[in-house]
């Protein structure tokens, strides 16, 4: 009897000892080699949410589907695990979208748009103010607690559209389907391509150009991933 | 064989109608000049007596994704309501020009209406809430895209801190309605806060 009493002690300091050593800690830098870094790819729009009527006279829905469909093919090649919200000409509720988001786990979110205005790749984050994260959060600024990780994010992926050349411009606006994302999210819109005249070169929905887009957007989250200030998808 | 007073009659009743033809079609072209006129002067238009007064219009750059504030002389009326609707009336004639750096049609005319409200359970009892009413068919014409639709909205939201530092709240309406986004992609449902929509070289992160 005071063998198994001691025993069972024993066995439980072992157990709080070994949970105490494994709990991720809040400020747990880069995750584990082999840990699930899951990509959400939004296609914004779709079915009769048909978006704005590019200069080409493709609807923004199809373009964003089309970015969607090369980004998602070059994120699996680099053993990325994407999960987007539709893969076809499907209406998609704002919230059923940041409903995926979260329920994934996401790492990083991305909501793809397009548009025949301004010029180059258009990055918004949230303005929402940031937060500390609590347990419970108000559905509607859910990315208040991220909102420090999506700017980082934001930065990350100004580097590398930069990089490959591209004109970049960033801001805060609010974002309705965004605002209730648990994870670091950014919308992306692709504008014209245009020359130092002004003159478009490509339109938001050139294959070319949006393969191009997806590529540097692809390397930016390589090397979000590996970034030894990222945390992990969801904080505790 | 028709009497000789029957065709004096006849000859009479058709110079009348012919008369009375020409005189409704002189009617017509006038009362047409007379709304053209209207349509084009009384909407937004300051009372040509009042002073020229200087405001701050905070105007949008879709090429850099900028908010920059210009000062420009117009003509305010003295009514607070009238004098925000003036004074966005001047900014989307901005963006309606042919040199436009943010090119949405439609001009003064696609402000309906500005209502400056008390913000009620505000802390300082002073602030006001802003509706401002725009016509359906310059949300229509609104070119869609995140950034050219929000660029609109916080272009609004600027002028109005600018010149009517009371203002803390922009709501919005479209032909006297809550309208969901602008042109499909800017939240109209929620209350924007002028503080947010300072703009600092741009709302960069």
């Amino acid at each position: 009897m005071r063998w198994s009493r001691t025993a069972t002690v024993l066995f439980v300091a072992l157990a709080l000892h070994a949970v105490a050593q494994q709990a991720p800690s809040p400020q747990q830098a880069p995750p584990a080699p082999g840990a699930r870094f899951v990509v959400v790819i939004d296609a914004a729009h779709g079915g009769d949410d048909t978006g704005a009527h590019l200069s080409s006279g493709q609807l923004e829905k199809a373009a964003n589907l089309a970015i969607s469909v090369r980004l998602r093919s070059l994120l699996t090649a680099r053993g990325f695990q994407v999960i987007t919200t539709r893969e076809n000409d499907a209406s998609v509720d704002l919230n059923h979208r940041a409903e995926v988001a979260n329920h994934a786990n996401a790492a990083v979110c991305l909501s793809l748009h397009a548009t025949e205005s301004g010029s180059g790749v258009h990055l918004f984050a949230s303005s929402l103010a940031p937060a500390n994260p609590t347990r419970y959060m108000p559905w509607k600024t859910a990315q208040a607690a991220w909102e420090t990780r999506s700017l980082a994010l934001a930065g990350a992926v100004n580097s590398a559209l930069t990089h490959a050349g591209l004109n970049v411009t960033l801001g805060r606006i609010p974002l309705a389907g965004i605002e209730s994302m648990a994870c670091p999210a950014l919308a992306v819109e692709l504008g014209p391509q245009r020359d130092a005249d002004k003159k478009v070169t490509a339109e938001s929905d050139n294959p070319d150009y949006q393969t191009q887009v997806a590529s540097a957007l692809a390397a930016a989250i390589l090397e979000w991933r590996s970034d030894p200030n990222r945390t992990g998808g969801r904080q505790p | 064989m028709i009497p000789r007073y029957q065709k004096i009659l006849f000859v009479i009743l058709l110079i009348a109608a012919l008369g009375m033809g020409f005189k409704l079609w002189q009617l017509r072209d006038r009362a047409h000049k007379r709304l053209l006129t209207g349509q084009t002067v009384a909407p937004t238009a300051a009372p040509a007596v009042a002073p020229a007064e200087q405001a701050t219009l905070v105007v949008a750059n879709d090429f850099d994704n900028s908010l920059v504030p210009q000062v420009h002389s117009l003509p305010l009326p003295a009514d607070p309501g009238a004098r925000a609707r003036s004074v966005l009336g001047k900014l989307l004639d901005l963006y309606a020009a042919p040199e436009s750096t943010h090119d949405v049609s439609g001009g003064a005319v696609s402000v309906d209406q500005v209502f400056l409200l008390p913000v009620h359970g505000s802390k300082n009892s002073g602030d006001q809430l802003a509706v401002v009413n725009l016509t359906g068919t310059f949300a229509a014409s609104h070119p869609a895209g995140l950034e050219t639709e929000s660029l609109t909205v916080l272009s609004i939201c600027a002028t109005l801190r600018a010149n009517f530092p009371a203002v803390t709240q922009v709501r919005f309406l479209v032909d006297g309605v809550e309208r969901p986004t602008l042109a499909g992609h800017a939240d109209l449902t929620r209350t924007y806060l002028t503080g947010d929509a300072v703009p600092v070289e741009g709302a960069r992160p």
